[in-house]
């Protein structure tokens, strides 16, 4: 379960601050396939990036199955991502010197599992998004969309207890989206917590529910 | 994750930095190593050439080596000699070109000489003297009338006319000079002109050591010098302990080469180290930032990825460990490289073929140790250079880094 109380974020520049996030509650269960939704400037992805411990909050608090994370060190939140989280970005986010396969088995190996365990694992999770035929292949001999699907096997790969999702869709084609929001309606089948940002209303309703966000708040909570 | 880089990177990049270490390698080592060289060349052909493994002269009190033949029989004695030559020293003056002289106003061509008297079979055995013969040909012991002439005693091989310094002219083999030692005078024949880097062969005369005792009259065969030859292997500090144990330093100084060698030339030594360090010193700093350079140019152009691996979860420390790897590898592979280079070509081949500098035939000194300290030097400075633009990229913030944002 994560867990958001009044959750600010503000930023710095020169003299002018600018409050993205205005104090944000909400509360997000283990299993739960969550779409964040709100027009351009909203502060979607920015909630994202505090709920996932890319970046620091100004203010308010974020647990993860109970654990303040704002007690943690710097080390400590890596660690934890590492163990905890998963995360696909925008623009895949693949390492480009390493194939599709040492790509998802990077953070296994830093987790430290062995290298035979870590790149059977990885393998799996390759299987898993449909790219079993593709391991060697280097970043730049796949498509965009078989990419993004390295990026989410890389995600899953050391089974986190949380998927966070930047608009995992944004540079794809609709095939390759369609069969992106596929992985991770299977993904939540299997009882995979995920959390989307996404501005497309259709992809959006592969979520379990929807938060609306404006002007740095919470505006709605819909259901699909 | 370094090994991932540096196999994906370009190649040429790769081959370049390398040999941007190599040369940096070849900077620390060689021309260090050259600059001593210099001097180790000059010491070697001293050593070689005239002192040999060991040395025993005059007192400093005395004109000659008391009780010689006893002296002679000692070394003989000892089973560490291979070969000895015993040298009769006298100062004298040279004359030339006296049968052209017009009249007794004109000056005579005249040049004081250090004349030297050898047994040609015994000094050949230590000194290999004949090799440096340049014209004309090297004694035989039945030469009556005949010297050797240094190089450096004739106008055409030292064309200077200096205050208190003469050489003489017109001097090739075949030509007869007149030699005045203790006034007592005799006209020779030069067989060969000799010329090598080190003084004592180039600036004496050598004759037989038998005509040269009749000139001055010392028939008690008490010698002015007496150079050893040890047998391969032999510590020539053994063989001077044990003359002295015998009681030769009694009569004589008894030197290893290196105790003969004169304290400037150790003073030489040092400099030329300290200046082949200052130089090698900067070869070290422009290395260090070509590294640095790389691999701040390499992290600043992955700062996105950086960011990524950080984002995905994995230590900073461990993102910075292979941005040092990969110095590492290319200060490695420089070094291994430079290291073959150093020792199966660049040193044998200097060694078979010296460098020629006018006062010493210069060789490559580079020591093993002092190469292996050099390389962990470079190790250091290049990992250094490494880490530091690797922290200045990883250290930034990681949302900063992969959103791009400065």
């Amino acid at each position: 379960m994560i867990e958001v109380r009044n959750l600010r974020k503000s930023f710095k520049d020169g003299d002018s601050i600018t409050e993205v996030l205005k104090g944000i509650d909400f509360i997000a269960q283990n299993g739960e396939f969550i779409a964040i939704m709100g027009r351009s400037g909203a502060g979607k992805s920015t909630f994202l990036y505090q709920m996932s411990l890319l970046d620091e909050p100004t203010s308010g608090e974020i647990l993860i199955d109970e654990k303040d994370t704002h007690l943690m060190t710097v080390n400590e939140k890596t660690s934890f991502r590492l163990s905890e989280l998963g995360y696909v970005f925008q623009d895949y986010a693949l390492l480009p010197e390493m194939n599709a396969l040492e790509n998802v088995a990077l953070p296994l190996l830093m987790k430290g599992l062995s290298e035979k365990h870590a790149y059977e694992k990885a393998t799996d999770a390759l299987t898993k998004v449909g790219l079993g035929k593709r391991l060697g292949n280097l970043p730049s001999k796949l498509s965009g969309g078989e990419q993004q699907r390295v990026s989410i096997a890389r995600a899953i790969a050391h089974e986190p207890k949380i998927l966070f999702a930047d608009e995992p869709t944004a540079n794809l084609d609709n095939e390759s989206s369609r069969i992106v929001m596929e992985i991770f309606r299977d993904l939540h089948k299997g009882g995979q917590t995920i959390i989307m940002v996404t501005h497309e209303v259709e992809y959006s309703k592969f979520a379990e529910r929807i938060v609306h966000l404006d002007d740095g708040k919470i505006t709605s909570i819909d259901k699909n | 994750m370094a090994k991932r880089q540096i196999r994906r990177s370009n190649p040429w990049t790769t081959v370049l930095i390398v040999f941007v270490m190599f040369f940096t390698f070849l900077n620390l080592v060689v021309v260090s190593g050259v600059l001593i060289g210099i001097i180790q060349g000059a010491v070697d052909a001293v050593r070689t050439h005239y002192t040999s493994d060991v040395i025993i002269s005059t007192l400093n009190n005395k004109t000659y080596i008391e009780n010689s033949p006893e002296v002679i029989n000692v070394v003989k004695s000892l089973p560490q000699v291979e070969a000895m030559s015993a040298r009769y020293l006298e100062g004298g003056t040279l004359e030339a070109n006296y049968k052209t002289r017009s009249n007794e106003k004109e000056k005579p061509n005249t040049s004081a000489a250090s004349i030297t008297g050898i047994d040609p079979v015994a000094e050949e055995n230590v000194t290999n003297l004949s090799k440096f013969i340049i014209e004309g040909e090297y004694l035989s012991a039945l030469d009556y009338d005949q010297v050797m002439i240094g190089a450096y005693l004739t106008k055409k091989y030292l064309p200077i006319d200096s205050p208190g310094f003469s050489t003489l002219d017109n001097i090739k083999p075949g030509v007869k000079i007149r030699i005045n030692v203790h006034g007592v005078e005799r006209e020779v024949t030069i067989k060969g002109i000799i010329k090598a880097k080190v003084d004592e062969v180039s600036m004496r005369v050598f004759m037989v050591d038998s005509q040269l005792r009749s000139i001055i009259g010392r028939n008690d065969y008490n010698v002015d010098e007496i150079s050893i030859k040890l047998k391969p292997g032999t510590d020539p500090v053994l063989v001077r302990d044990i003359l002295k144990r015998n009681g030769v330093d009694k009569v004589a100084k008894v030197q290893t080469y290196e105790d003969a060698q004169p304290k400037f030339i150790k003073d030489m030594i040092d400099t030329f180290a300290l200046l082949g360090n200052l130089l090698s010193s900067i070869g070290l700093v422009v290395a260090s930032i070509t590294i640095f350079i790389v691999i701040f140019i390499n992290a600043i152009t992955r700062r996105k990825f950086i960011g990524i691996l950080k984002g995905i979860g994995i230590h900073e420390r461990a993102i910075e460990i292979s941005y040092i790897m990969q110095s590492f590898f290319y200060a490695l592979c420089g070094s291994i490289i430079g290291i073959i280079v150093l020792y199966a070509f660049l040193q044998p081949a200097v060694a078979a073929h010296p460098i020629d500098f006018p006062f010493s035939d210069g060789i490559l000194v580079a020591p093993v140790s002092g190469t292996l300290l050099r390389v962990g030097l470079l190790m250091v400075t290049t990992i250094i250079a490494g880490f530091i633009p690797a922290r200045l990229v990883v250290r930034k913030n990681t949302l900063d880094s992969i959103l791009g944002r400065n």
